[in-house]
């Protein structure tokens, strides 16, 4: 990302806060958005995430800190006169007017006299062309939200803010409205930044997503590199499942760092620790559940050379259909255990509670993280809905 | 089971509804079939025979229009006033946090918790030392105190139950506060200070105790049909209040046909 090409940049913002009284809701904050990209802000409720789209809508006003959109500095700038629109949490349709004038709304404000052609084109768009004359109570919540999708895409805006605009949909229509509004940013080209809680969603739909945090944002990248490269415990947990295991380093001066989790030795390559790891010190090793193979301890000796290998016993097994998900009692993780996803392919009919195992993966799909963190950030926070954001106590 | 009771028990909601519509309505009727009646003497408490004199002269009677433009015109007024800063009061209660918002929004209740006598009997008193003379405008001044409350509850009750993301969508849609309070605000809010002001029409129209006591020498519709049936009671106030409830009827058919058809259209 080419940061000092302002052109290429629809969102930028600096140092940008947000305090209610003693409470930092939103700690000061770099960002930039590249301009046609679809951009996540993944967080758990209460963790800044859509106070900082407000304050790129211009809704709250920011505690220090300047907002630019494409280059221009717009804080000071009231949210009517910024060139962007919002999807909110909840749509926030206008009861009183019809479809047809909810998606008009923006262009009337604007002194647009003629805007039937224009309203009737978005509502194809969005595939409600016949629903044009309904009021939003008498719509389903997917074509509520796609009226709010249309009521502000009508306006052209540089930037399209999206405020967890899919959490009061049920999971079946969530889905096919997350593919919906990939299409829809794909044909029309505008910036997308999208708040939202659920972790599977930013994955399938942004570019870029930002893991915040507490206030502050934890990790920015592509969601696969998020995934198979976290840097912190609360995006290893956050996103998806870890299994972290509290390690010593042995060896830290070849290109494979040499650590030792109860009385089994372990590989990571130096290129996938982000954390300092120094011999003699604590590091954690991360390892997703699906990286991690399953073999009866019987066939021990058919596991390969130069595999991470750690001994286990199976106490639970939960068959999902697609894979089974084992939980396995190991000394390198007492108390809680591995996690084990393993694809329904060829299933090992031994491989029931009580057996003795061999848990192995490929050291290259570890990650070595920093020791100094709680090991279960980030792992209570996904079940949380999006009920309440920080913002709204204090109007 | 007997048939009856059969039937009896697959009606009885029906029944007691109707029972309870009749129990509601026999007085409108009452006074209804009376406009039609041709008294003998000063009352009209039996029924003669049939006549439409009264309808074709409502006026007839020395001063009963007087008094009831007068009520008309104080009810318009007191409205009017009533619902205005009612519904600034209830945009104040319901949208903004200040010193003494609480206690504001107890006393506010206060006049409609009040006997109503009491109250009469204070603003008189208020008004006789103030030196202020009785008439039309301590007669408006009184009606508007005591509607003030009822506007005050029904718009708040709206303005609060209203998503506060409604004005920031039209904000975040262009519009700037002035059109954001004509657009969106006012017409969401517009049911709660109709209701308001339907009451306080209805409240102004008929008082007759806080009227009594604060009017002087004016004389209101309901102080005039208050003073006629101490003397007898002419057949034109029952020509009078079936108009008036007929007007009521109408407002309330026109209402639930437009809504109606909105809703059928759409």
């Amino acid at each position: 990302m080419t940061d000092t090409a302002t052109t290429g940049t629809a969102v930028r913002l600096t140092g940008l806060s947000k305090s209610y009284g003693a409470f930092t809701a939103v700690h000061p904050l770099d960002l930039a958005v590249p301009a046609g990209s679809f951009f996540a802000l993944l967080g758990a409720s209460g963790c800044g995430k859509t106070t900082t789209l407000r304050m790129i809508a211009g809704l709250e006003e920011p505690t220090s800190g300047t907002v630019e959109l494409a280059g221009r500095d717009v804080t000071a700038l009231p949210a009517y006169k910024r060139p962007v629109n919002t999807v909110f949490q909840s749509y926030a349709l206008f009861p009183h007017l019809d479809v047809h004038e909810n998606v008009a709304f923006g262009l009337r404000r604007r002194g647009v006299k003629s805007v039937r052609k224009q309203v009737d084109e978005m509502l194809d768009l969005v595939q409600l062309g016949d629903l044009a004359r309904r009021h939003p109570q008498q719509l389903s919540g997917g074509q509520q939200q796609r009226v709010a999708v249309a009521r502000a895409l009508i306006n052209h805006p540089d930037v399209l803010l999206l405020d967890e605009p899919l959490g009061a949909l049920d999971l079946k229509l969530r889905r096919q409205m997350q593919l919906e509004l990939k299409r829809i940013q794909t044909e029309v080209g505008i910036t997308f930044v999208h708040v939202t809680h659920d972790q599977e969603e930013a994955m399938t739909m942004a570019d870029t997503v930002a893991v915040m945090n507490a206030g502050r944002v934890e990790q920015l990248g592509a969601p696969a590199d998020l995934y198979e490269t976290p840097r912190t415990t609360f995006v290893a947990n956050f996103l998806g499942t870890s299994n972290i295991l509290r390690t010593d380093v042995l060896d830290a001066s070849g290109t494979d760092l040499v650590l030792q989790a109860a009385d089994t030795k372990l590989g990571l390559p130096a290129t996938r620790c982000t954390a300092p790891a120094r011999a003699g010190e604590k590091l954690l090793l991360g390892i997703r559940p699906e990286k991690v193979a399953l073999t009866h301890a019987d066939d021990a000796a058919t596991v390969a050379d130069g595999r991470n290998r750690v001994r286990g016993r199976i106490v639970q097994a939960g068959f999902t259909g697609v894979s089974t998900q084992y939980v396995v009692d190991s000394p390198v993780a007492p108390g809680t255990g591995l996690s084990v996803y393993v694809q329904n392919v060829e299933r090992d009919a031994r491989l029931v509670p009580g057996a003795e195992v061999v848990l192995h993966w490929n050291p290259g799909h570890g990650f070595g993280l920093d020791a100094a963190q709680d090991i279960e950030a980030g792992t209570e926070a996904t079940g949380d809905t999006a009920g309440t954001t920080v913002g709204e106590g204090a109007g | 089971m007997t048939r009856a009771t059969r039937w009896l028990r697959r009606n009885l909601v029906v029944l007691a509804g109707l029972g309870t519509l009749a129990y509601l309505l026999l007085p409108n009727l009452v006074v209804t079939v009376f406009s039609f009646n041709k008294p003998n003497g000063r009352f009209n408490y039996a029924w003669q025979r049939f006549s439409t004199d009264a309808w074709t002269d409502p006026c007839g009677v020395a001063g009963l229009c007087g008094s009831l433009s007068l009520s008309l015109e104080i009810a318009a007024w007191s409205t009017l006033g009533a619902t205005v800063l009612g519904t600034a009061v209830a945009f104040a209660l319901a949208r903004h946090r200040f010193r003494g918002r609480a206690s504001a929004s107890t006393l506010v209740f206060l006049p409609m918790a009040m006997p109503e006598v009491v109250m009469a009997a204070s603003l008189a008193t208020l008004f006789l030392n103030m030196g202020v003379s009785f008439g039309f405008w301590t007669i408006l001044i009184a009606h508007i105190t005591f509607c003030l409350s009822f506007v005050i509850t029904a718009v708040k009750a709206r303005v609060a139950s209203m998503d506060p993301r409604l004005e920031q969508a039209a904000q975040d849609l262009y519009a700037t506060p002035l059109q954001t309070f004509r657009r969106v605000t006012l017409p969401i809010a517009a049911p709660g200070i109709a209701a308001g002001a339907l009451l306080s029409f209805a409240l102004s129209f008929d008082d007759f105790v806080i009227t009594n006591f604060n009017a002087g020498s004016t004389v209101t519709f309901p102080m005039y049909v208050w003073g006629a049936a101490q003397r007898g009671t002419p057949v034109q106030i029952n020509v009078i209040g079936t108009a008036m409830f007929a007007v009521a009827v109408l407002c309330v058919l026109v209402g639930r046909l437009t809504t109606g058809r909105r809703r059928r259209r759409s």
